[in-house]
């Protein structure tokens, strides 16, 4: 069997605390406190697979994703891309590395991770200039069959980001990262800031870009539901550790691990009656009984520190 | 679906601008534009109030003050755009790279701005002056240098809020290397504010430039320019001829209030919201 | 159930935008809400729900232009209303929690002062009693060791801990109505369970209405009596929970319903809403704003505005060709 496609091994990462929390800290006092936002994180990801990462806001799943992304550099451990060890190239120098285009990114903030002075053409065609050398008729093509991919209308690829909705702007975040056929595609919840109704669409073309292309996901989420439409198998963070990782459905339906088992009783259930195989079908009686009642709410759970495997 | 050009005609937004782009006429063709030689002596008719021959009156050689003012337009000018200029791009890219890069070169490039702005201009100047000499050019490098911590800070700061925006780190992952996004990513980003604040500046340089002139240094007499001839008109006030200084001075305060209302006008015009 | 404490009947707003044109972005908004009850407000964004919080509460940009209607909170109309009588009744019986608490908080006042000073405008009392009641409120809301942490800045706290301290400060006053505009939108989802949970148990006992204005089918679906759906400034369904999820009627909240995530439904059995929300500043919107949009058009009877009318007890759709 083919070694994963991507390999991560006691990922370490700390920041230094900002100076109200030390409290009157000499400036020049080594060692500084730190907090580990990314604490001997570890996993792998296989060819073709979507792998979801999950966890709360400073579980420190966003800062694994910049750091596979070698937007930045961890201060440990090692991550292994198709054999070759990305981590020993300092993120400064990341951009002109040769495995550069075959690890992209999408972002979660279409109206930030788009220049605003460039127009959508100028967006995708970017990374091909630089990392192809295509110009002209060629770039032309490659920009066109990105943005057809990505179900962006080629009316659109002269607007600017202000000019286009939430979700054709994400189109062209897509359009962008699949451009240069990556072979791991890390998103850093690309669906949070758009309107639910646009969400469908962009995770039925996520998921289809990736069977036909057979990339491979490291979808970061904090949104279980989304994770459990999209991802194979997924990986809880909290406080900076996994805390636990599995098949998704086996996870998120029967969680080992109390922080796991906290954040799906967390996630509003949703359980409509209308049938979906018939359209313009109706379900139950007019005054069906109302769906289950809120669960209990975890609040012990915020803020609270958990073991983890 | 085509539309006609509609001829140009100045939306209620771009008028700030029309007094601006009058004086920079001005300064192009005022010269060719003077009634008569500002050079031109005649004492015989000296201190004359103003009148139908000379519209803004004579000085005490008998110089046609008009002409003078309209013809110090250009040095005034030229002195003003060279000193913003130098510094604008001194600063933007000496700040720029502060703001990018951080660490040790943004904390010295930080105390080097702070003993700048503990300089007032006309002790740099004066130094300058002594220097080089009484020149136009040290007026130039000495309002220059003054104004550069403005341009380092300005360009600092545009520079650290979008240093971490989606679209930098989206470059990064393009194969885009960290010089490449400082120049050709963040400062276009950063251009419409530091045009902003070019064109507010200019108001300042212009006033500073005539300032060292009224105090002797840089531009010296028989040479049109404002802060001269407000000098050389001061000496009148007190014996009623005011012509000879009022005009030089409201040339003055024209051209800042003009630059001021472009820059206020240029904030808006280049507010990337308002782009349809 | 008490009576009506909460009348809305055909409220209209509109916005100049730049040049010289509008946005129409309410139309006709008309609604009731009973004492103790929850109602919900869904629907895309740029349907009006924010407006017609702001509207309700007399917080309107002042760009913005209420063309036509009545409010009426326990009898008092507060259209048109003036700034004295807003201003008495959102400290009194209405009360507002917004997104993104810790923008709507002062930094730089410490967050018990800020009660406090929620508390004084409301009915001056002696500063004992206000620091009291203030250390109270905050127990109320479940901030653990409130007497402690009435001296933390709102940057001292997390992003859920500054919700509940807008909820502290939103229940100072002892309100009728809250109006809560996608209060949990940005937090955590363990987070969000809890200020959900704090607002329903406050709501309980205290008998308060809720408005809780969001995106999300599945926060309403659970926590709400009566679900209203805005299209495009439009309210086109408004019915009780069940009815409105199990069988709606409004060709929209079917279509909002089958793009709504749920358990045991795979990607592709979801279906994205088609088309788009209409730009709500063309001249030429059509009377029905769904009409582009939808799959029911009936050519000749969608061409007029649909008006909200009875579908079955309790339950409103506006709509000519209802499903």
């Amino acid at each position: 069997m083919k070694p994963p496609l991507l390999e991560v091994r006691h990922l370490r990462k700390g920041f230094a605390l900002p100076a109200s929390a030390r409290g009157l800290a000499l400036p020049w006092r080594r060692p500084r406190p730190q907090v580990l936002a990314v604490d001997d994180v570890g996993f792998d990801i296989r060819r073709g697979e979507a792998l979801g990462l999950v966890g709360e806001s400073g579980s420190g799943k966003s800062t694994t994703a910049s750091l596979v992304a070698r937007l930045a550099d961890a201060d440990g451990g090692e991550i292994l891309f198709d054999g070759d060890d990305i981590a020993s190239v300092p993120a400064r120098s990341a951009a002109r590395a040769p495995w550069r285009a075959r690890i992209q990114m999408v972002f979660q903030d279409p109206g930030d991770s788009l220049d605003p002075r460039a127009n959508a053409f100028e967006a995708i065609a970017a990374p091909l200039r630089r990392l192809e050398a295509l110009r002209g008729v060629e770039l032309r093509r490659r920009v066109l069959r990105a943005a057809e991919r990505a179900q962006l209308p080629q009316s659109l690829l002269g607007h600017f980001p202000h000019q286009l909705s939430g979700g054709q702007a994400a189109r062209v975040g897509i359009a962008r990262a699949i451009a240069l056929a990556p072979a791991l595609l890390i998103l850093d919840e690309p669906t949070s800031a758009l309107d639910v109704s646009i969400q469908v669409g962009i995770l039925q073309l996520l998921d289809e870009l990736r069977r036909e292309s057979g990339m491979a996901y490291l979808f970061v989420s904090h949104d279980l539901q989304v994770v459990r439409l999209l991802c194979q198998r997924v990986l809880v963070m909290h406080r900076g550790r996994v805390v636990e990782r599995g098949d998704t459905a086996q996870v998120l339906d029967h969680p080992a691990h109390p922080y796991t088992a906290a954040l799906a009783a967390a996630v509003p259930a949703f359980v409509p009656r209308i049938d979906t195989a018939a359209p313009g079908a109706r379900g139950g009686p007019a005054n069906a009984p109302a769906p289950q009642p809120p669960p209990a709410s975890p609040a012990s759970f915020e803020g609270a520190a958990f073991p983890s495997r | 679906m085509t539309h006609r050009r509609p001829s140009w005609r100045p939306s209620p937004a771009q008028l700030p601008l029309l007094p601006a782009a009058l004086l920079l006429v001005l300064a192009l063709v005022g010269p060719a534009l003077a009634p008569h030689d500002p050079l031109a002596t005649d004492v015989a008719n000296g201190l004359q109030p103003p009148s139908a021959a000379h519209w803004f009156g004579t000085d005490q050689l008998g110089r046609d003050v008009f002409s003078r003012v309209l013809v110090a337009t250009r040095l005034d000018m030229a002195i003003a755009f060279a000193a913003v200029l130098m510094s604008a791009l001194a600063g933007n890219l000496i700040g720029a790279a502060c703001g990018f890069l951080g660490g040790a070169l943004d904390r010295w490039i930080g105390r080097v701005v702070d003993v700048l702005t503990a300089f007032p201009l006309f002790v740099v100047a004066m130094a300058l002056v002594a220097a080089l000499g009484n020149s136009v050019s040290s007026v130039i490098y000495a309002t220059a240098l003054i104004n550069l911590p403005f341009y380092i800070r300005l360009a600092r700061a545009e520079v650290a809020v979008r240093r971490h925006a989606g679209y930098v780190q989206a470059a990064r992952l393009g194969g885009t290397g960290d010089a490449r996004i400082l120049l050709f990513v963040l400062l276009p980003n950063a251009l419409p504010m530091l045009a902003v604040q070019m064109s507010l500046n200019l108001g300042w340089a212009i006033l500073n430039g005539a300032g060292l002139s009224f105090i002797g240094l840089g531009v010296r007499p028989p040479t049109p320019e404002w802060g001269v001839l407000v000098n050389e008109g001061a000496q009148f006030i007190l014996t009623g001829q005011w012509w000879v200084a009022l005009f030089p001075g409201m040339a003055l305060f024209g051209a800042v209030y003009a630059f001021t209302l472009a820059g206020d006008a240029l904030r808006d015009l280049l507010d990337p919201r308002r782009r349809t | 159930m008490s009576g009506v404490l909460l009348q809305v009947r055909d409220l209209s707003v509109r916005f100049r935008r730049r040049a010289r044109s509008v946005v129409h972005a309410l139309d006709g908004v008309c609604f009731d809400l009973a004492a103790g009850q929850t109602l919900a407000l869904v629907g895309e964004s740029g349907s009006g729900k924010s407006v017609t919080a702001l509207a309700l509460a007399g917080l309107l940009d002042p760009a913005a232009e209420v063309t036509a209607g009545s409010v009426r909170l326990n009898g008092t109309e507060l259209i048109g209303a003036s700034a004295k009588t807003l201003q008495a009744v959102r400290r009194g019986e209405l009360a507002l929690v917004f997104q993104n608490p810790r923008r709507a908080l002062n930094p730089i006042r410490r967050i018990g002062r800020q009660i406090e000073d929620a508390l004084q405008a409301r009915r001056p009392r002696p500063a004992r009693a206000a620091r009291e009641r203030a250390i109270e409120l905050l127990a109320q809301v479940g901030i653990a060791e409130p007497a402690a942490r009435w001296h933390a800045y709102p940057w001292e706290l997390s992003g859920g801990m500054c919700q509940r301290v807008m909820i502290a400060l939103a229940l100072s006053g002892e309100p009728a109505l809250l109006i809560a505009d996608e209060p949990t939108t940005g937090l955590d989802v363990t987070t969000q369970a809890g200020v959900m949970d704090l607002i329903a148990a406050q709501a309980r006992q205290r008998g308060m209405a809720t408005l809780l204005i969001t995106h999300d089918l599945a926060l309403a679906s659970g926590r709400c009596d009566r679900v209203a759906v805005m299209h495009a400034g439009h309210l086109v369904e408004d019915a009780p929970v069940g009815a409105l999820f199990g069988a709606p009627a409004h060709p929209y909240a079917r279509h909002l319903i089958l793009s709504t995530p749920r358990l045991g439904l795979p990607l592709q059995a979801l279906r994205a809403v088609p088309g788009e929300v209409p730009d709500l500043g063309r001249t030429d919107l059509p009377p029905c704003r769904y009409a582009e949009r939808c799959e029911r058009r009936l050519d000749a009877a969608c061409e007029r505005t649909p008006v909200l009318s009875a579908f079955a007890p309790g339950h409103r759709v506006a709509c000519w060709n209802p499903l």
